[in-house]
């Protein structure tokens, strides 16, 4: 393989990882549940977005033959991250979930 | 050059998974516990894919995509389950 | 005729595309197996399938889409930034949106985009789907951010989507 489109997907996949990793440490990190949801909705989707173009020019050229089916997984993360996103606020809306002392603004009440 | 990146990015989404474990044990809710099983099963995609990557075989594809749609269905069970108490009604 | 054998013709589309992506083999025969899916799929389930809102210019969506994408890729570095910067000067809030979109598909872009984008998250919508409650990771000012939402996402899908409400 050409060593500028080993060093593209290296970079792909460095980028990847690391969304990837800056999610968790979000998810560990943030103070309350609803900071806590924009760390890994986010970061691991694009964290996987990269992993999958990297597989996407990796495979492409390694087998000479046009490889878009990595496609669908990203395009799958894309559709349902938001959907178990809102599902979640939703639940801890509802189960009343402690809120950060300084949160500006207020849940309507159901 | 891959074969030096490929263990350094399993390094890096291996830290990923450790943070994620940390959170679903320490809570200190369920929906936290489900944001972390959430967290964890797309980490679980991105290390196939880089495994398939590291094989050079793209016979792991499959196994990746199932996993994305497995564990969609599930989030969206538990937390539908915690909303209604109840998850086809 | 073509109206009975394609009710959903952008259905059959995506199940064609899916079908050759799924394969990933782009031969004219995938081709075939996968124009007769997407024939066959909508026919057969057909009961099961809302009818699709009306659109204008739906080929609009696509330029949208790449800025979407492009808005996405640069809210993940701010939002990076924040979590791996201090905690202490996090100013998280819950923001009101009142929504002038009322078709479900157009409603649900919108808050599939808002959970991509720029450090919000969609939590609730009331039940008149009238106002979305979003919680956002760090805002200075939520009046311009729930203008910016308005401007940037609502205003391009209700050109597509006309009002009907």
């Amino acid at each position: 393989m050409h060593p500028w489109i080993e060093a593209l997907v290296a970079l792909f996949l460095l980028l990847g990882s690391l969304f990837a990793l800056i999610g968790a440490i979000g998810l560990y990190r943030l103070p309350d549940f609803y900071t806590r949801l924009h760390g890994p909705t986010k970061a691991t989707t694009l964290g996987v977005g990269g992993m999958v173009i990297a597989s996407m020019i990796h495979f492409s050229v390694s087998e000479q033959s046009l490889s878009l089916h990595e496609l669908l997984i990203t395009l799958f993360l894309f559709i349902t991250a938001p959907v178990s996103c809102h599902m979640l606020a939703k639940a801890a809306l509802q189960q009343k979930l402690p809120i950060r002392p300084g949160t500006g603004g207020q849940p309507w009440e159901q | 050059m891959l074969s030096l990146v490929i263990p350094l990015c399993l390094v890096l989404i291996g830290l990923a998974v450790l943070l994620t474990l940390a959170r679903l044990f320490k809570g200190p809710d369920l929906p936290d516990r489900i944001l972390a099983l959430d967290t964890l099963y797309i980490n679980a995609i991105a290390l196939i894919v880089l495994f398939g990557i590291w094989l050079g075989s793209n016979i792991v594809f499959e196994a990746a995509l199932l996993i994305a749609l497995m564990g969609f269905v599930g989030t969206v069970a538990v937390a539908k389950y915690l909303l209604r108490g109840d998850i086809i009604e | 005729m073509i109206a009975r054998c394609l009710p959903h013709p952008w259905l059959s589309l995506t199940l064609l595309l899916v079908w050759l992506l799924l394969v990933n083999d782009f031969s004219a025969g995938q081709w075939l197996l996968g124009a007769l899916l997407g024939v066959l799929i909508p026919l057969l389930s057909r009961v099961l399938w809302i009818n699709p809102p009306r659109t204008r210019q739906p080929w609009r969506l696509l330029p949208f889409f790449l800025r979407v994408l492009g808005d996405i890729v640069i809210a993940n570095l701010q939002v990076s930034r924040r979590i791996l910067g201090s905690m202490d000067d996090l100013q998280p809030a819950f923001v009101e949106v009142p929504l002038e979109v009322h078709d479900e598909l157009a409603l649900t872009l919108l808050t599939s985009i808002v959970s991509l984008t720029p450090g919000t998250v969609s939590a609730d919508l009331s039940d008149d789907r009238r106002r979305l409650l979003l919680h956002c990771l760090n805002v200075q000012d939520s009046a311009a951010l729930v203008a910016e939402i308005k401007a940037r996402y609502e205003a391009p899908l209700l050109e597509v989507f006309p009002c009907s409400a």
